[in-house]
């Protein structure tokens, strides 16, 4: 495909999809389809689109994430601008007559407080294009930024927009993406490498999936930029193994996107080549970390190393690599379409842009919803995301799994973007935000995410791989009442130890859930050493008697 | 060649471009505390040991993998540094079973070296007593993983200077161990040359030559200096 058979299909496709009554957009990424069934919906809406004899005026497709994953399955009515949530199979005739008062109390209309208080940059073709065909992808105006890359900009300038645009890294680090991209496309080598890093693994995060399954093209797209501004040739996504929806998602597109000459040897008939391979991760949590996720591609036990070098100078198999998250390389495209003006103009002066939070626990709408950086953390969760149940009070969110912290009452007014977290001892992370009401001791929280983090350590430096087990015994010992308060100055020195001397991210964050939660929370680690009981009333910690 | 000149712990020291700070401290008299470092054989900075402070870095770097460059400010024994030391030895004996009394290597361990330097006189974690196997199917040697600190020298011994990497680490976080082959009886390896070496380079008692009793195990590393500059030199083809 050449430029102007690009733009000619865009055309074709919007005129095609114009001419359409109605589209009924099933979401199709895993939470949907494996635990709900939207498949099999997808189906009856077929059925009843044949018994009512509307075929090629009414269209069944499947999409990404609508947002409502806690009352899965969602379809979204495209001229009604309204979506349904928990729907079954025998609401198919209703959704294709367009009958509204079926949905009565399951509908969420797009000017809706939980659609209209989001700013959807990473997932606005959620609800708009079949992550299954290019063609939707392309229609939505896909693969123009990587078309205006190629036909007006030069590596330089693409660098130099991203850089403008003030994007971040969303893996975590939130390191300037620009930057990084400056480092690489410095790098004297005939060969380099771009990798996209889709091994999402944080407790209750599940982002980074969505978007490969909901969207893989505009993945895709955003890595074949890098290349471009970068000078690489050939790209790599790591997934991890237990996503096979997204493996399966991203290995179509590719396939597509090679067909369509927008990846290969002359992408967009011109004079630049990149090719995308899929790597699978078998599920190590430690090879999210950049220089384990390399050893993995490169057949290596999956350990980090010391950094420097990083991988902008020596990365895989020694060139310069460029390595960023998938929710980074998803923000890509329309900066460069939309221009870096438009990005910067979201968000706050230090934070730019949108980020996309997965909602989990004790929440009324768990799911994904995209914002501003800086909006606070009380407009996602009690405007946007409808609160917590009646019966239940907000105790604490955690943000960022088990390598952040946790945000308590009295600050859900902090506004959600890097440093000001930081300043209450927590972190944006890769996005997850699981809310935990009254019911949930703080003391066994940190507990859970300190077993995690034991459970994955790879072993390879002594502070974490033993650091962990230690503060993970320590805090088993307190909750269980035989606890003392010398055992909370152990735990802040075993963290002092981790934070200083940890080889990699892992080790280093590993106590950032126990020491947020022992600022915000004392009063429940000394509940259950003096008084042998749980404030929360979820453990029973008791003191154990010997009587041998 | 250009050297460079930097100041470690006070003193001005030169080094070659590429050395490590570890080699120019070293060189220099200033014995920098380590465990998975040994001459000749490819630095991982797992032990997290070496870790020195360099002006205008906010992260402590560990010195064997770090080169040096010119005007360096390099602190290598500040109280913070000894803090986090001691408690990374003290992690590392109550994660297994050291227990000195009965090891073969008592008296020449480079960990309990290393304990007595750092003034390590009791332990305040817990000790784990874990369950470890040991492993006598050779016919010459043992691995006792209840010695066992995972510094990796073994493993990058026997694949680098050997050539035989009948090493490797395998399982994850606490559970990870040193194992032969694909996790075989080391005995049954179908890559060892029973060369011996592993166990020369092992810090402690974990690896030992069967007949030595406790406190009888002396290790000798003179054969790594000896391959080692011979491969530097090319003095193998002469």
């Amino acid at each position: 495909m050449n430029i102007e058979e690009l733009i000619e299909t865009e055309q074709q496709e919007r005129e095609r999809q114009a001419g359409l009554r109605n589209r009924i957009l099933c979401c199709s990424v895993a939470g949907c389809t494996a635990a709900a069934g939207s498949a099999a919906i997808r189906g009856s809406i077929e059925a009843a689109i044949q018994e009512q004899g509307l075929p090629g005026e009414v269209e069944v497709c499947g999409t990404g994430c609508l947002g409502l994953c806690g009352h899965a399955p969602c379809v979204r009515s495209a001229n009604l601008n309204e979506t349904y949530h928990d729907v079954t199979a025998a609401d198919a005739p209703y959704l294709v007559r367009g009958d509204r008062s079926r949905f009565e109390g399951r509908t969420v209309r797009d000017t809706d407080a939980f659609y209209a208080g989001q700013c959807r940059v990473v997932l606005e073709n959620a609800g708009r294009v079949d992550p299954e065909r290019v063609l939707d992808y392309i229609a939505a105006g896909g693969y123009k930024g990587l078309l205006k890359v190629i036909s007006e900009m030069t590596p330089f300038e693409v660098v130099e927009e991203i850089k403008k645009s003030g994007l971040r890294g969303r893996g975590g680090a939130g390191y300037p993406t620009g930057l990084k991209w400056e480092l690489v496309a410095r790098q004297e080598s005939p060969v380099k490498y771009v990798i996209c890093n889709a091994d999402e693994g944080d407790p209750g995060a599940f982002m980074d999936r969505s978007v490969l399954e909901g969207d893989p093209h505009r993945v895709l797209e955003g890595m074949a930029i890098a290349a471009f501004a970068v000078g690489a040739t050939q790209g790599y996504i790591y997934v991890r193994g237990e996503s096979p929806l997204a493996v399966e998602r991203v290995r179509t597109a590719i396939r597509q996107a090679e067909r369509e000459g927008l990846l290969g040897n002359r992408v967009l008939d011109h004079n630049f080549q990149f090719r995308i391979d899929v790597r699978i991760g078998a599920g190590a949590y430690v090879c999210g970390e950049e220089t384990a996720l390399i050893a993995s591609i490169e057949g290596q036990r999956g350990t980090p190393r010391p950094r420097p070098p990083y991988p902008p100078e020596k990365g895989l198999w020694g060139a310069p690599t460029l390595i960023n998250n998938v929710e980074t390389f998803a923000n890509i495209a329309p900066i460069i379409r939309k221009g870096s003006a438009w990005y910067a103009s979201m968000g706050t002066a230090a934070s730019r842009g949108t980020k996309v939070y997965a909602l989990a626990g004790r929440i009324a709408k768990p799911g994904l919803v995209e914002v501003p950086m800086g909006t606070p953390l009380r407009t996602i969760l009690f405007d946007i995301a409808g609160g917590v149940p009646a019966g239940y009070a907000f105790k604490a969110a955690q943000t960022g799994g088990p390598a952040a912290g946790c945000i308590p009452a009295q600050h859900l007014d902090v506004p959600m973007e890097y440093e000001s977290l930081q300043a209450i001892g927590s972190m944006i992370g890769s996005g997850g935000l699981i809310v935990v009401d009254n019911s949930v001791c703080m003391v066994d929280l940190a507990r859970f995410f300190m077993e995690f983090c034991m459970d994955e350590s790879c072993g390879k430096c002594i502070p974490c791989r033993a650091g962990t087990v230690q503060m993970h015994d320590t805090l088993d010992r307190i909750i269980k009442g035989r606890g003392s308060e010398a055992d909370l100055d152990l735990l802040a020195e075993l963290a002092g130890l981790m934070r200083a001397t940890s080889l990699c991210g892992l080790g280093m964050a590993a106590p950032n859930p126990v020491m947020s939660t022992l600022r915000h929370f004392k009063d429940e680690y000394l509940a259950h050493i003096h008084e042998h009981r749980c404030l929360a009333g979820s453990c029973t910690p008791r003191e154990e008697v010997a009587l041998v | 060649m250009r050297v460079r000149t930097l100041e470690i712990d006070g003193q001005m020291m030169t080094g070659a471009p590429g050395e490590s700070i570890f080699n120019v401290a070293w060189n220099n008299g200033i014995h920098i505390p380590r465990m998975c470092h040994l001459g000749g054989l490819t630095d991982v900075g797992a032990c997290r040991l070496c870790l020195v402070e360099v002006e205008g870095q906010s992260r402590l770097l560990p010195s064997c993998m770090t080169p040096v460059r010119e005007g360096m400010v390099v602190r290598t024994n500040t109280p913070a540094l000894q803090k986090h030391r001691k408690l990374i030895v003290e992690l590392l004996l109550a994660e297994r079973n050291h227990v000195c009394a009965v090891c073969v290597a008592n008296g020449a361990c480079e960990l309990q070296d290393l304990a007595t330097s750092l003034g390590v006189d009791h332990v305040r974690v817990r000790y784990r007593h874990p369950q470890c196997e040991v492993d006598l199917s050779h016919p010459r040697f043992g691995l006792d993983h209840n010695r066992c600190i995972l510094c990796s020298r073994c493993v990058r011994v026997c694949d680098e200077v050997e050539g035989a990497h009948n090493w490797d680490i395998g399982h994850r976080g606490t559970n990870a161990r040193v194992i032969s082959d694909f996790g075989t009886a080391w005995g049954d390896s179908e890559s060892c040359t029973s060369c011996g070496k592993c166990v020369q380079v092992c810090p402690t008692g974990a690896l030992f030559s069967k007949g030595a009793s406790v406190g009888e195990m002396r290790k000798d590393r003179s054969f790594l200096k000896y391959i080692v500059t011979a491969r530097e030199k090319h003095q193998w083809i002469r």
